[in-house]
């Protein structure tokens, strides 16, 4: 980091080539940055795998997600054949929890998707505008921000009643307006910069200057912090789901498997604790991959 | 300074009136007739018709958001519909509990948060730093209402040490030492997020103000250890509190899960049996009172922020 | 050495002094074998450009390097202690109370969240032990010696609050906090406005006299150390290259580097005349030239000055030129243009 104390002692002799091929160099800087990051390569290699395996789930699981057997209810981790045991309701754990990703990854990433299209043009455009328009939305977000989130989207769904577009919509709610702050304060920041003020100041149109100068130096930033909104998506949807509001019954989910494993809770701890481990890995995955990713666009050194 | 807080206080008074707004609407995002929402499933027709005039449904939403502000304002939320009891009241019961539950997590997740955060900055890019940031990271990752779940399993179970079912005798929360046991579960399970989120800012703050320039002239005075942490904090206190003052709020306005997880008997709980009962006015007045508490708490956030940091205009 | 004799028992003794700064990536040497005296009551003015070395070596003086990275070897001795070898114990009671340092810009080297009393009585209580009222008694005779107008008022404001002037003044109230025997300066001016710039320096100025104080200043401007210094040494490349009296180095320098500094600068007498740059950039410090590290950019360099270091040489008992063939020792023609085709970019 910091090689030196002394505020003049040199550095200056590597900034200027750097200067010159930023738009291929610094992705290329960030992009080696992040392959020599074991750490962070390794959550990749995970969310990776997992993306797979719920992808290919039809091909992978040994059952069917919906048909299970009273008579082999709860069997424990281990048993032959039921690799992670079975649920409540007799049904494969494995086979559900690799169903079970396929929803929870969607409730997980479609509202921050749509938050991320939606909240970062009107923060994009809150930014570069200023003015009364930058008043207007800032404002409103203002609003939504006096609201806890998890208050948010309980509220919402809960009064739209259970379901998962219920959820996708409560949720997406919830995370519109911390992307609207952060595109906002970005391009406000980029917008500044000295050498925008010099395209505005060679006659560039406003669209010109959102295109060439502003749109390349604000996603980055933005979509590091989206990533890092999905393990809260994924926490929050799930949680949605296991509060019942979010998919129901019979369909496999993990917060919702969590839910009606509860009552096994003291007898099959394992078990119960199995979709809670899913939730976890991703979520987990995706914060250290978002840290990783932001570490790794800072150019301080 | 009275000129910045008297422009910080009037701002959140439109802030106040919008939250207001929001809560007011929720009525009418549910699906049905709002009705519905108010009068008994098997209501003769008559009590329907009256009952509307009664509320004021038959009027255009801007006088029925007036009239339903002005009865707010009078601290009338309505009725529950499932008990028939004012909403204020049942509110107002689960509040105490929430804000005990939420203020115990709270001064956890400060006490270890700062700690861990302290220490990862102090030895920056050793081991220390990593065990305390990967705590962190696991902290803000972690579905808190599983974790709930594990610590239930753990030591309700395996290992009877703690009751993990509501909040003891009464059925309501008493700082006294029949209940205290009924909080530990709740309180770890809820701190997990605030301590996460608290260990990293403090690490980042420390880092950044022992970055700063002062801390050489510090040095150079022959200031030792001890009284350079003093300065370290005093500069550090602004951005941490705001952040332990805004998880508090998010703690009490988002205790759902865990409340439900551990039956205690809050305000989270109260939104839980609201939204299954669907009884609106319950869910209506209970997210009001919430989200007015944490447009205060921000409120006070901010003003103490000004208080701790004479960098801020004043 | 032999040219550094001067009085008896030097305030400050520094011999061979090399810092570098190591990283995983490179190793920097930032300070390559310095060696100077100071007497008591005088002062030096270290004069170079950024990266010259100047400020670590300041900083040497108290140890002020983030310890982890630094590599310190050489002799530093002030008022007989040795610096290099003393212990973050014993260097701590000697930072503030033996030496103390005044920075280039008081509004980041000040503690934005403590007032300028607190930030002074600290410093006291620290060293001294005094009681509260006796720190705030003495707090505010300083910030009277510094001349802070409304002074009693002043201990209760935070930095901020004070023009840039003022700031510079408390920061030198803060340093004198136990009446140091040594002053190092780095910059302290350089961020101030030009009218308010020669006013904190006639107070240095009038302070050193009046408490008998060494001062080290470290400068990159020519007109500040001419307006303070009783001796003039200039830094390139972590080196002394040139170490005089005064007013002997600014009306005649021997080494190339400063007299294009002296070129490069606008002065009564350069009225009508051009001003000349130096051409180049200073060197990195990751990767020293074998030779004189000014050679790549010096006019009169030839291959002797790129094989080796050249020597310290004395030219008069306290003058010493680190060059071949310094100004007073060349031919009248300047050989500048026989080796310019030899002449490449760094």
């Amino acid at each position: 980091m910091t090689l030196i104390a002394a505020k003049d002692t040199p550095a200056t002799d590597t900034r200027a080539p750097e200067k010159a091929e930023r738009p291929q160099g610094y992705w290329h800087g960030v992009a080696k940055r992040v392959l020599r990051d074991k750490a962070t390569m390794f959550c990749l290699l995970v969310l990776l795998l997992m993306f797979l395996a719920i992808v290919f789930a039809p091909l992978i699981a040994p059952y069917d997600p919906y048909v299970g057997s009273i008579a082999r209810r709860l069997k424990p981790v281990g048993t032959p054949g039921y690799l992670l045991g079975t649920d409540e309701l007799g049904r494969d754990m494995l086979t559900r929890l690799l169903y079970g990703g396929r929803l929870s990854w969607f409730i997980g990433i479609m509202p921050v998707a749509i938050a991320f299209v939606i909240g970062s043009s009107l923060g994009i455009i809150a930014g570069f505008a200023g003015g009364w328009l930058n008043m207007l939305i800032m404002r409103a977000t203002d609003v939504f921000y006096a609201f806890p989130s998890v208050l948010l989207a309980v509220a919402v769904s809960g009064a739209l009643g259970p379901g998962i577009f219920n959820a996708i919509l409560a949720l997406t709610l919830v995370f519109i307006p911390p992307l609207i702050r952060i595109s906002e304060s970005t391009t406000a920041g980029v917008r500044a910069l000295d050498y925008v003020e010099a395209a505005r100041a060679t006659g560039a149109g406003p669209f010109t200057i959102i295109r060439v100068h502003v749109l390349p130096n604000v996603m980055g930033p933005i979509f590091v912090y989206a990533t890092g909104l999905i393990s809260v998506a994924m926490i929050l949807g799930a949680g949605l789901s296991f509060l019942g509001l979010g998919t129901r019954p019979p369909e496999a989910e993990w917060g919702l498997m969590l839910n009606t494993l509860r009552t096994s809770l003291y007898n099959k701890p394992l078990l119960a604790m199995l979709p809670g481990i899913c939730i976890f890995v991703t979520s987990i995955c995706f914060n250290m991959v978002s840290d990783g990713l932001r570490g790794a666009m800072e150019v301080k050194n | 300074m009275i000129f910045y807080i008297v422009r910080r206080v009037l701002y959140s008074i439109p802030i106040a009136l919008s939250v207001g707004l929001v809560c007011f609407l929720l009525v009418y995002i549910s699906p049905g007739d709002p009705i519905s929402a108010i009068a008994p499933p098997d209501a003769p027709a008559e009590m329907i018709t009256q009952l509307r005039r009664d509320y004021g449904l038959d009027k255009p939403l801007p006088e029925q958001f007036a009239i339903w502000l002005g009865r707010v304002v009078q601290g009338d939320l309505g009725r529950s519909l499932s008990t028939g009891r004012p909403v204020w009241g049942e509110v107002s019961v689960a509040l105490k509990n929430t804000v005990s539950l939420a203020v115990a997590a709270c001064t956890l997740a400060f006490a270890i948060g700062t700690l861990l955060g302290g220490l990862a900055a102090a030895f920056r890019d050793t081991w220390v730093d990593r065990i305390a940031m990967t705590f962190a990271v696991a902290g803000v990752s972690v579905p808190h209402y599983w974790l709930g779940m594990l610590l239930v399993a753990v030591f309700a179970v395996t290992f009877p040490l703690a009751p993990s079912m509501g909040a003891g005798p009464g059925g309501t929360f008493v700082w006294d030492w029949a209940h205290l046991p009924f909080l530990i579960l709740p309180m770890v399970t809820l701190s997990a997020i605030p301590l996460g989120l608290v260990a990293r800012t403090v690490r980042g703050t420390v880092i950044e103000i022992l970055h700063q320039e002062f801390i050489t002239t510090l040095r150079g005075k022959g200031l030792r250890s001890g009284g350079i942490l003093l300065h370290v904090a005093k500069n550090a206190a602004p951005s941490v509190l705001a952040v332990m003052g805004l998880q508090l709020g998010y703690l009490m306005g988002g205790s759902i899960l865990v409340e439900t997880v551990f039956s205690w008997p809050g305000t989270g709980f109260l939104l839980n049996s609201a939204i299954f009962q669907r009884d609106i006015p319950l869910l209506q007045g209970t997210i009001l009172v919430l989200a007015l508490l944490f447009v205060a708490l921000n409120l006070v956030v901010d003003l103490g922020q000004a208080l701790l940091d004479p960098r801020i205009k004043r | 050495m032999s040219a550094l004799q001067s009085q008896s028992q030097p305030l400050v003794k520094v011999r061979d002094l090399n810092v570098a700064f190591v990283s995983k990536e490179a190793t920097l040497h930032a300070v390559n074998g310095v060696d100077f005296d100071l007497a008591p009551k005088e002062t030096l003015c270290i004069l170079g450009e950024s990266g010259s070395g100047k400020s670590v070596t300041l900083r040497s003086l108290m140890r002020l390097h983030p310890p982890r990275r630094t590599r310190i070897t050489g002799t530093i001795q002030v008022d007989g202690t040795d610096i290099v070898a003393a212990s973050e114990r014993e260097l701590s009671s000697i930072r503030g109370r033996l030496v103390s340092m005044i920075f280039q810009e008081p509004m980041t080297a000040l503690d934005p969240v403590f007032t300028i009393g607190k930030q002074i009585t600290e410093t006291i209580r620290r060293h001294e032990g005094v009681s509260h009222q006796e720190a705030q008694r003495r707090a505010l005779d300083l910030l009277e010696l510094v001349q802070i107008p409304s002074a009693r008022q002043r201990l209760d404001a935070y930095p901020h609050e004070l023009s840039g002037g003022l700031r510079q003044r408390a920061m030198i109230a803060v340093a004198l906090s136990v009446r140091p025997k040594l002053l190092l300066a780095d910059e302290p001016t350089t961020a101030l406005d030009a009218t308010v710039q020669i006013q904190v320096l006639l107070l240095l100025k009038r302070i050193q006299a009046e408490l008998g104080m060494g001062v080290i200043f470290v400068t990159h401007d020519l007109g500040v150390a001419g307006e303070i210094a009783d001796r003039i040494a200039v830094m390139y490349a972590g080196r002394f290259i040139e170490e005089a009296p005064a007013e002997a180095l600014l009306e005649a320098p021997e080494h190339p580097y400063v007299e294009g500094l002296l070129g490069a600068t606008v002065t009564p007498a350069s009225r009508g005349r051009r001003l000349t740059a130096i051409p180049g950039s200073p060197p990195n410090l990751r990767t020293l030239p074998v030779g004189c590290a000014f050679a790549p950019r010096c006019t009169s360099a030839e291959p002797n000055c790129r094989a080796a270091v050249p020597d310290l040489r004395a030219l008069a008992p306290d003058r010493t030129v680190r060059c071949i063939h310094p100004a007073g020792l060349r031919p009248s023609m300047p050989p500048a243009m026989a080796f310019a085709a030899e002449e490449r970019a760094p």
